[in-house]
């Protein structure tokens, strides 16, 4: 093993100890097992932006579409089909990664600024939906009242609904579970054709990969990977409106995914973590809240154009 | 049987006409020269040939097969494979990344998401023959990105070949390089005509490359054939003479 393998897997395992312990180390730093819940959701969500932004290059502005439909799968079914907090994420994701799979057909011929275009335009047909649809989604009070239920096991039965610790690490279950699933696809050969397309589409076309298909795959496992995310937002509210389908939720996953750095898998993790935690802190002290994380964003993209995680492997390798 | 077969192509651009009734037989394990003055549609016909667009009018056969209408990806299935004449390449990965991409559509792992061991060391089998036979072994971990003009020239290259193509199709293979690199790459396709018996139709400006490779040029003007030939016959044609030098001489 060379000394940079050994400085990457010992940098990735003081990731999943930190993850591993936050419950025990975050109330020490003045933070909350929820807060830590929060981070793994939308990072998750930013690293599912970032699976086609950072490795695919194709920037999709309309990702929380696909969030939000992972949250209203998972909270219909909740309210009104079955008790079950692995069907509801079932349903979630499926609904979400389905849908954007078929109109990811339709968008796949797109290009740059226009294929963003039209993500959004998707988007926001979703967000009115939801929004319009009151007798079904709540409306703008959203859907309400549902509840995450307790795991059964078979041997045991664990409360998530109450015990905070006990949901985080649930989320944690799910979340290394959809990293892995990442990190293994970006690992194939048909990741490596997804990074070859990233790097330069029309070599990527004349060594016989039919751009459309590939974008359309990895599109379509990134709406899935994002409902899946979705899903888990539900259960961590209790609660689905349509903000979380908005186009300026969108913007937030990318702007977490550009400001960790989305050359790198774990970049949009740390971009999460900021994201919330100026969120949280900031937002008690002001209400104008997203103008730090706007002048944040800018001096980021400004300064550390590869992002924050970008920057420090930099510096390490300078 | 002729490998490839181009027969009364023209590609129109609005009023535009960037080649005009072209048609052209290329022999198995042939290396034919495509030259011309600047402007006089070398690039173009390059891409009906490989499938970056479709000709106007006319066809294109591959081995006896129509291919025409087929995209790209279908040619290269069928064993074309092209490089730019400004490289084309994919430049934050290393140079044995960049060939693993080519090495593993050739042997269909594009949409795989999991290969086992021995198709790993396949892949890799195949990739380090053709470092070697390209001479880019030594840098092979470097990031092709950070290589030299010419050696990333010979890494495009390298990177058609690891499609196991029965036809390449080089535009410019010597552009922007010094005498040196020249010298080099024009050893290197030699070696792959000769050695490697491959089929290649290559554009090119410099002519003593030119005529120290082909077996047959092909002289295009203003988007026509203007000769066809060996190069001795091409070196004594009057009207290529003029062509080159001006109609006034």
């Amino acid at each position: 093993m060379s000394a940079e393998q050994g400085r990457k897997l010992a940098i990735i395992a003081a990731l999943w100890a930190a993850l591993i312990l936050a419950p025990l180390w975050m109330p020490l730093v003045g933070g909350y097992t929820a807060l830590g819940t929060r981070v793994l959701v939308l990072g998750l969500a930013a690293m599912s932006v970032n699976f086609l932004l950072g490795f695919t290059g194709v920037l999709s502005f309309g990702h929380a579409a696909w969030f939000g439909l992972g949250a209203y799968g998972c909270g219909l079914l909740l309210k009104f089909v079955a008790l079950s907090t692995p069907l509801g994420i079932l349903a979630g994701t499926l609904l979400g990664g389905i849908l954007g799979g078929l109109l990811g057909a339709l968008i796949v011929r797109r290009r740059g600024v226009y294929f963003a275009m039209v993500t959004i335009a998707f988007g926001q047909v979703f967000y009115y939906i939801a929004f319009q649809w009151s007798s079904l989604t709540g409306g703008d009070d959203g859907l309400r009242p549902f509840y995450r239920q307790p795991l059964h096991l078979g041997f045991t039965t664990i409360d998530i609904l109450q015990n905070s610790t006990a949901f985080y690490y649930f989320v944690l279950f799910c979340f290394a579970g959809a990293a892995a699933a990442m990190a293994f696809i970006l690992r194939s050969p048909f990741g490596r054709t997804m990074i070859a397309i990233r790097e330069n589409e029309r070599r990527a076309r004349f060594l016989g990969i039919p751009i459309e298909l590939h974008i359309w795959i990895a599109f379509t496992l990134s709406c899935f990977f994002m409902a899946f995310a979705g899903s888990l937002y539900a259960l961590v509210n209790n609660f689905a409106d349509p903000r979380g389908l908005h186009y300026s939720q969108s913007g937030d996953f990318v702007m977490m995914a550009v400001m960790g750095g989305m050359r790198n898998f774990w970049g949009p993790l740390l971009g999460a973590v900021v994201f919330v935690v100026l969120q949280d802190y900031v937002s008690s002290i002001t209400i104008n809240w997203q103008i730090y994380i706007g002048l944040l964003f800018v001096l980021v993209v400004l300064f550390f154009p590869r992002g924050l995680l970008g920057f420090i492997q930099q510096r390490r390798r300078a | 049987m002729s490998l490839l077969e181009v027969s009364h192509a023209s590609k129109h651009f609005g009023s535009l006409v960037a080649v005009r009734d072209v048609s052209l037989k290329v022999a198995k394990g042939e290396l034919r020269a495509i030259i011309g003055p600047n402007g006089a549609g070398k690039t173009t016909f390059f891409n009906l040939i490989s499938g970056f667009f479709p000709p106007t009018t006319g066809t294109v056969s591959f081995d006896g097969e129509d291919v025409t209408g087929l995209s790209v990806a279908r040619r290269v299935t069928r064993g074309m494979a092209r490089t730019f004449q400004i490289t084309e390449i994919f430049p934050e990965l290393t140079v044995f990344e960049n060939l693993r991409v080519g090495a593993e559509v050739a042997a269909g792992y594009r949409l795989r998401p999991w290969i086992g061991k021995n198709a790993i060391a396949a892949v890799k089998r195949s990739v380090d023959e053709i470092l070697d036979l390209t001479r880019l072994s030594a840098k092979a971990t470097r990031l092709v990105g950070e290589l030299a003009h010419g050696d990333q020239r010979a890494a495009e290259i390298a990177m058609a070949l690891t499609l196991k193509p029965r036809l390449l199709l080089l535009d410019e293979p010597t552009a922007g390089m010094g005498e040196q690199e020249t010298y080099e790459i024009t050893q290197m396709v030699r070696r792959l005509h000769r050695e490697k018996s491959f089929t290649i139709v290559l554009i090119e400006h410099d002519m003593r490359v030119v005529f120290h490779l082909a077996d047959r040029i092909t002289v295009l003007d203003q988007g026509a054939l203007l000769a066809e030939g060996t190069p001795p016959e091409i070196a004594a044609n009057e009207a290529v003479q003029a062509a080159y030098l001006g109609k006034a001489a």
